[in-house]
Order: C-alpha cells, then sequence, then structure tokens
C-alpha cells in the first residue's frame, strides 16, 4: 500500500522524462532536416518540365507535381526551412521583445508601465490576424513583413506574462535579501528575476509555436507572406488550390507538413509544461 | 557612547487597498550605540519586523527619520543605499525565503561579497570560511535552500549577513530555528565579532533567556509602539508595565 503511494508519481515523472526526451528528439529532428533541407530534395524543388506537370504520384515523384511540372516532394522539403524557421524566428522575436517590455514595465512602474500596458491592450483588443492582415497589406508581401506583422500583435501577450510573472518575484522575501546585498536592478533581473520566470514564459513560447505557424501560412495563403516561387508550405497550398478537386494530393502535401509540424511543437509544449508544473515535481 | 543607529519617531501605516489602514509602528524612536547589543521584544504582530524593515529601508517609513552612522537614509536610494547596506545587514525571519530558490546558498552568501568588489574565487574562498564559521559543511555551498534543513538555512543566512562585515546586524528571530548548543555557538561567535570588530545588535528574539544573557539593552514593542525600555537586567528582573511581565511570564 505505502510503497505504491510512494513510487507512484515518480514512475508518472519517469514517463514524462521519456515523454519529454522523445518530442525534443523529434522536434530537433524536424528543426535539423529544415536547416539542411537543400540537401534532402530529390530534385531541385524550382526544376519546370512542363511535359511533367500535374502528374500523379509516381516512383520517381513521390507526391506527383505540381502544374510547372515541379517535384512536389522536393518542394515541400525545401519549404519547411521557410515555414519553420521563419515561425522560430517570430516566437524568438516576441518572447524576447515581449520579456523585456514587461520585465521593463514591472520594474519602471509609474506611468511608463501605464503607457506601454495600455499600448499592449491596444493591440490585444484588435482582432488578431485581421490586423496583421492590414499590416501586412500596408508593408507589402514577403516573408519578413508578414512576421513583422505577427510580431506587432503577439508581443502584447509576453510582455502581459512577464510583467505580472515579476511583480510576483519582487513581493517575495528573497528580493529583499538581495537587494541588501547590494545589487544593482540589471543584476537582480539578469540573475534572479530571468531565471525564476523563465519557465513560464517558455512555456507559453512553445505553445505558440504550432499557432504561429499556422498563423504565418495563413498570412501566405492570403498572399502576404513569401512570394512564390520561394517554397513555403502556406503559399504552396493558395497556389494549388484550383487543383483540389483533380489533384488532391499536391495541396494536400503542404497541409499535412504544416499539421506535422504543428502537432509535434504542440505536443512538445504539452510536455514541457508537464513538466515544469510544480505539482509533477520529484 | 557614539551612535550607529538613531529612528526618530517612526510611523508606518499600511494601507492596503480598500480596507482600514492598519497603524503598524507608531511614532517608534531609538538609538543603537556602537558595539552595543540591543533587543526588540514584544507579542506578535506588535511591529518588530516592520520596525527592522523601516530602519533598513525594505520599507518606505510614512513618517519619521533615520540615521545610519550619523547620516540620514530615510530617503537614500541608488549608490548611497547600497553604502548603507555595507554598513547594515539583515538575518531575516523567514530563512530558506530569504534565499532565491534558484541560487545556491554558496552563491547568495557570495553575492554580496561579488558586489563589493571580490574577485569570483577570493569570494568562493572566503564563503567557505563563513559558512565554516557559522558551523556549516562546505559541501552545503551546492545546495539549494530547499534542500537543507531550517537550521542550515539560518546559519547561512547569517553567514551571508556577515559577509561584508556589517557594523550594524539586525537579527530578526534569527535563532529560532536553532537547538540549543548551536544557537550557543552562534551566540559566542556573535559575542566574539562584536568584541573584535565592535559590532553592533538589533536582535529582535522572543526567548527572554537569551536576551537577558546575550543583550545590553532591551525594548519592549506593544502594539507598534516602544512601551518600555531599560538594560536588560532592569527590565527582566523589573518590568514596569504590566504588559512586559505578561510578556516575561508567559515564555519564563
Ligand atoms: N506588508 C504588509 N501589509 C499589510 N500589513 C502588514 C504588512 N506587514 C506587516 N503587516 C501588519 O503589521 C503588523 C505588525 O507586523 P510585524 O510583522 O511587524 O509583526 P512582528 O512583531 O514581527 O510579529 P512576529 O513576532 O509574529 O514576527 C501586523 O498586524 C501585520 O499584520
Ligand atoms: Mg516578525
Amino acid at each position: 500500500m505505502n510503497e505504491v503511494s510512494v513510487r507512484a508519481p515518480k514512475i508518472s515523472r519517469d514517463r514524462l522524462k521519456k515523454k519529454l526526451y522523445f518530442f525534443s528528439l523529434v522536434a530537433a529532428l524536424l528543426i535539423l532536416a529544415a536547416f539542411f533541407s537543400e540537401y534532402l530534395c530529390p530534385y531541385d524543388p524550382y526544376a519546370q518540365d512542363m511535359s511533367l506537370a500535374k502528374a500523379a504520384p509516381s516512383a520517381q515523384h513521390l507526391l506527383g507535381t505540381d502544374r510547372y511540372g515541379r517535384d512536389m516532394l522536393s518542394r515541400v522539403i525545401a519549404g519547411s526551412f521557410t515555414s519553420i524557421f521563419s515561425t522560430l524566428a517570430l516566437v524568438g522575436f516576441i518572447t524576447v521583445l515581449g520579456t523585456i517590455i514587461g520585465v521593463f514595465c514591472a520594474w519602471a512602474g509609474k506611468w511608463i508601465d501605464t503607457v506601454l500596458m495600455r499600448l499592449a491592450d491596444m493591440f490585444l483588443a484588435f482582432p488578431g490576424l485581421v490586423f496583421a492582415l492590414a499590416v501586412a497589406a500596408v508593408l507589402g508581401g514577403g516573408v519578413h513583413n508578414a512576421i513583422f506583422a505577427l510580431a506587432a500583435i503577439s508581443w502584447p501577450k509576453y510582455a502581459r506574462l512577464a510583467r505580472s510573472q515579476t511583480l510576483a518575484q519582487q513581493e517575495l522575501p528573497y528580493m529583499q535579501a538581495v537587494r541588501m546585498a547590494g545589487s544593482s536592478p540589471l543584476k537582480i533581473i539578469r540573475k534572479h528575476v530571468l531565471p525564476n520566470i523563465a519557465g513560464p514564459i517558455l512555456v507559453t513560447a512553445m505553445l505558440d509555436i504550432g499557432t504561429m505557424m499556422i498563423e504565418l501560412a495563413g498570412l501566405s495563403f492570403l498572399g502576404l507572406g513569401a512570394k512564390p516561387p520561394i517554397p513555403e508550405w502556406g503559399s504552396m497550398m493558395s497556389d494549388t488550390r484550383n487543383l483540389l478537386a483533380t489533384q488532391p494530393w499536391v495541396t494536400l502535401a503542404p497541409g499535412f507538413a504544416i499539421f506535422l509540424s504543428v502537432m509535434i511543437f504542440n505536443l512538445l509544449g504539452d510536455t514541457v509544461r508537464d513538466w515544469l508544473d510544480p505539482k509533477n515535481r520529484r | 557612547m557614539e551612535k550607529i543607529l538613531e529612528a526618530r519617531h517612526l510611523r508606518k501605516v499600511f494601507q492596503a487597498g480598500s480596507r482600514e489602514p492598519l497603524l503598524a509602528v507608531d511614532d517608534v524612536s531609538f538609538a543603537v550605540g556602537a558595539g552595543e547589543k540591543v533587543a526588540l521584544i514584544g507579542e506578535s504582530g506588535s511591529g518588530k519586523s516592520t520596525v527592522a524593515k523601516l530602519i533598513t529601508r525594505l520599507l518606505a517609513v510614512t513618517d519619521g527619520q533615520i540615521f545610519l552612522d550619523g547620516e540620514e537614509i530615510t530617503r537614500a536610494r541608488g549608490m548611497k543605499l547600497k553604502q548603507a547596506y555595507r554598513k547594515m545587514q539583515m538575518v531575516f525571519q523567514s530563512p530558506v525565503d530569504s534565499f532565491d530558490p534558484r541560487c545556491t546558498l554558496g552563491d547568495g552568501i557570495a553575492e554580496s561579497l561579488r558586489n563589493h568588489g571580490y574577485a569570483k574565487a577570493e569570494a568562493g574562498a572566503e564563503t567557505a570560511r563563513l559558512m565554516e564559521l557559522c558551523g556549516l559543511r562546505p559541501e552545503l555551498s551546492d545546495c539549494y535552500p530547499y534542500e537543507v534543513s531550517g537550521g542550515q538555512c539560518q546559519r547561512a543566512a547569517i553567514a551571508r549577513a556577515l559577509a561584508i562585515r556589517p557594523k550594524l546586524l539586525i537579527l530578526d528571530e534569527a535563532t529560532s530555528a536553532l537547538d540549543v548548543t548551536v544557537q550557543a555557538e552562534i551566540m559566542s561567535l556573535l559575542n566574539r565579532l562584536q568584541r573584535e570588530l565592535s559590532m553592533s545588535y538589533l536582535f529582535i528574539c522572543h526567548d527572554i533567556a537569551l536576551v537577558q544573557d546575550f543583550c545590553d539593552r532591551v525594548l519592549v514593542m506593544h502594539n507598534g509602539r516602544i512601551v518600555e525600555e531599560g538594560t536588560a537586567d532592569e527590565v527582566i528582573r523589573h518590568p514596569q508595565k504590566k504588559y512586559t511581565q505578561m510578556l516575561i511570564d508567559s515564555v519564563l
């Protein structure tokens, strides 16, 4: 009886650890594959061959070809580079920016805090994708502008989180001891605040990778992201959408790639959250 | 006698949202002389910790003035406050909470040394020395606060407060989690430092016997006010106020 109640949490922790390793490995492989995607393509993803246009899947072209005769498998593989790295860049950017703003607000307080947080509220009040659409439309297409547009609407979430976490840290008794040790605010933030608030922010970022990937693909699908002929999953789906009835594989392939990547990152995010959850500690 | 600390007419009102404002400290004045050991006693909630936090500037005063070593620090900030903390350190009431859960005890103790110009290696060596001085095994410097016992954490907190050799040490229930032998060791360490470096102590404590043994002078707090003051023998043997008598009777 006793033994069971003592061991039960440990087993679930071990399983969680295995899960964490597994999904980290899968995500790392995906990122690695995206990085070296250039060398993994069986064909040149840009090479057009009209004689092969709209071919069905075959031994040579596992996913068939699009309407310019480009090998779909190669394009999906090559597309991973833009899709995955622009997502990671976007999430990294808003995480860092939001955290800096949030911690700064909590530390500065007074009117600076009020002004920045009202600004964050304003951005939060806009319907996200519509605002991103407007920004992307004003700035013109291109991956960079799509990232910028989504960053503009996504940083407030991180700023709010970082701010509330920092305020909570400031209330803790150890903060008084640290202040008495004569540490400068910058040192306190670097050495004490950031390590203590990193967990929840990191989890939010991990869980956001999937959402951001879909939103970036969405902007590209609407023609406001990556510009053809650069392979990118969202724009590939938009490119081939009128073939959906006759040759569904050319549309479904990039769609499935998005689905798979989003799922991997979401599962990893979930696992990291469970791992860091104090309830699952020890 | 030269004064290391002087508090004049301190007042602190806690104003939390819609609740009644709470007068936690009311017109408290006292001084601590150089090399003097002053005890602050009083029932739970009488405002002892609040007084400690006011004079260490961890809480802002509502009214009053604080002088440390002749300089007013009531509104000191930045560098000036850092200088003040060089002369004044505190051991907090809840030792485990007073360490960053993500830093080891060794890091916690070394932090003030590093902030005051010690190189990393020097700070490490000094940390080991301080821990030994306070009766801690040096291996504990790699432990996190939740990995050690309350008493060990309390000794680490004392080591940290002593690190930069302050002139004034404020101990808020600093020996409450220690057993009698360790407590005696710490008290003799504090006594030695007092003789050698002429350190001063403000000693917040519930243990009347310890106060009588260790302190020169006693301040008695009740409902945010100092109601009685005198030498340890006077106050404990012949208390003037009923409240003090009750306080002494309840623990003896
Ligand atoms: N941050 C705060 N906000 C509001 N009220 C507070 C705060 N800190 C302390 N108080 C109140 O001030 C009064 C004095 O508290 P204080 O901690 O100074 O008591 P104490 O004498 O140290 O008691 P103990 O012996 O239990 O440590 C209490 O009534 C307490 O509720
Ligand atoms: Mg107290």
